[in-house]
């Protein structure tokens, strides 16, 4: 008895689609602890707790926001706007909490922001068919606008009454692990579960490997696509509140340029820039990747105006990765 | 009572008919032979069946009661599956997931509610082995052969125990082998009292499956008997206008 796979063309099935991704994901964990044993060796300053501590805080803020930014990029968009997203719900809390209002107030209202920024980006590209780059772009501009009109460009470091909590929050640690580090770990899991075990997850993945398909077999399309914007707008927010907790003032300058490491780290952790490919465990080491890089260039104190030519050339390296890797669906 | 009934469907957009007129029954375990030059309305009828858009004009009846589907997931809802030309699969997703895409089993308790995966390879792996494939589960459809992408897509219709099956060319994009095994399969839905349309361009496949042959041409319907009184050179000179009707 032939059967359908009984073909000439049959094609190698051995290789999964979870090997295929844990290789990329592997090789970056690789590449993460091969930097930072040879930054131990190399460096008297790395392998410090003060260092370690920094270090590791830094990454969680950029993860943070990763996490989200890899939902997005699985659908096969893109949301350039996190940058100003961190900044207009930065201030926001803190406008909030500078007239008195305490701290869940500040943070209801920065949520509640970052929420907005992602739900108008996300009905422009879901439900108006709009470019996600050219809707992100424009957000990016807008929202870096409206912190400023909100703040009258001012720096905010008077949090109110709820100020201490608000510096605790993003400032302190636990365990010897600062506070950011530990909502990363939570976030971190809550995506795991939501990418493999949900159907939501499972949804996002059939949107960015076929719409039209998603679409054809009942996935509701366009509530998918808005919800992973929201989604990425409200891990902004996130790390909104925990990076203003821990700088303890605001400027309207929070978080710009941030959508480009953001970006990075997901590209870095093994998320396809042509949608359909991520996870959650890949971006975070992504983003710890990059940031031990980063460090090591202070620790070896090389200039700081290197940093940017490392940051983008990594997300060239990744995306160069992913194409010798034998991705090649473009073509 | 007929299964699926259209009654005087027609379809423009904006000033192009693409359908007029078409009256259409199906009995359940039917096998019908949906024939016609491209453009010819065939796509535009199986869409409306489908549910991807109303028709202009006319009804639609599944057992003799009226529907109205504005999404595929209307139609779905009355048993009317479609196996797609292109096949409608996520390249990126194992075989499982998308023969279970849209509608995953899932364990636990609203909110914490998660995908069954365990129960997602088990049943993909039983109707495999139905319909003879060696296709497995856990393997991504983006390193499949045409055949096994077919036995992905036909996996899903037995698991939505669908009544009525739309195949849009199921043996465009395989070998003369595995397109006996197609045949047998859509015998095998027949012999459930699965009614099944078959669009194709392949005479043999047609006469060789098919109960009844419809031939569209230019929007109309022009021919709609049974195999066993026509034959492949009538059909042909339908499809192409030599035999103006039959």
């Amino acid at each position: 008895m032939t059967t359908l796979s009984d073909e000439p063309q049959d094609p190698q099935t051995h290789t999964r689609w979870s090997a295929i991704v844990s290789n990329h994901v592997f090789w970056v964990v690789i590449a993460t602890v091969v930097a930072c044993v040879l930054l131990s060796i190399v460096t008297s300053t790395f392998a410090t707790s003060q260092n370690l501590f920094n270090v590791t805080r830094n990454f969680a803020f950029v993860a943070l926001v990763a996490l989200g930014m890899t939902a997005v990029i699985i659908t096969g968009g893109i949301d350039l706007s996190v940058g100003s997203t961190i900044g207009i719900s930065g201030i926001v809390l803190a406008v909030v909490m500078n007239a008195g209002w305490p701290l869940w107030a500040g943070i209801g209202m920065a949520l509640l922001t970052a929420g907005l920024v992602g739900l108008v980006n996300g009905i422009l590209i879901a439900y108006l068919d709009m470019q996600p780059f050219v809707v992100t772009l424009g957000m990016l501009s807008v929202a870096r606008s409206l912190a400023m009109v909100i703040s009258n460009n001012r720096t905010i470091f008077d949090f109110g009454p709820g100020g201490n909590s608000l510096l605790a929050l993003g400032g302190g640690s636990f365990l010897g692990v600062a506070n950011p580090v530990w909502f990363l770990l939570v976030f971190a899991v809550i995506f795991f579960v939501a990418f493999v075990w949900s159907r939501w997850g499972r949804y996002v993945y059939a949107v960015g490997g076929n719409r039209q398909a998603a679409n054809l077999t009942g996935v509701p399309v366009r509530a998918i696509t808005c919800s992973v914007y929201v989604i990425c707008g409200l891990m902004a927010g996130v790390a909104a509140i925990l990076e203003v907790g821990w700088l303890g003032a605001v400027t309207t300058g929070l978080g710009t340029g941030d959508e480009l490491r953001v970006i990075a780290a997901s590209v870095v952790g093994g998320t396809n820039l042509m949608g359909g490919i991520g996870g959650a465990f890949g971006t975070v080491v992504g983003a710890a990747l990059i940031e031990v890089i980063r460090n090591s260039l202070i620790l070896l104190g090389v200039n700081s105006f290197w940093q940017g030519t490392f940051v983008g050339s990594f997300i060239i390296l990744a995306v160069l990765f992913n194409r010798l890797g034998g991705d090649r669906r473009g073509e | 009572m007929s299964l699926l009934e259209l009654n005087g469907v027609s379809k423009h957009f904006g000033a192009i008919r693409a359908l007029t007129d078409v009256t259409l029954h199906m009995e359940p375990g039917e096998v019908l032979g949906l024939m016609g030059d491209n453009g010819a309305g065939k796509s535009t009828l199986v869409k409306i069946i489908a549910g991807n858009f109303p028709p202009s004009h006319g009804e639609l009846r599944i057992n003799g009661e009226e529907v109205h589907f504005h999404k595929p997931i209307d139609a779905r809802a009355k048993g009317i599956e479609v196996v797609y030309q292109d096949l409608a699969l996520c390249d990126n997703l194992t075989a499982a997931a998308n023969v279970f895409l849209g509608r995953e089993p899932r364990f636990g308790v609203w909110p914490f509610r998660f995908l069954d995966h365990k129960e997602m390879y088990r049943r993909s792996a039983t109707l495999f082995k139905e319909l003879k494939s060696e296709t497995r589960p856990r393997d991504l459809v983006r390193q499949m052969s045409g055949g096994q992408r077919q036995a992905v897509a036909i996996a899903r219709t037995r698991l939505a125990e669908a009544r009525l099956v739309l195949m849009d060319e199921p043996t465009a994009a395989i070998s003369v082998r595995q397109v006996a095994e197609v045949l047998d399969l859509i015998r095998r839905l027949s012999d459930q009292g699965i009614a099944v349309i078959l669009i194709s361009h392949r005479m043999p496949d047609v006469f060789t499956v098919a109960d009844r042959v419809v031939v569209m041409r230019r929007g109309s319907k022009v021919a709609d008997k049974p195999t066993a009184n026509s034959s492949p050179e009538e059909v042909t000179g339908l499809i192409t206008g030599a035999i103006e009707a039959a």
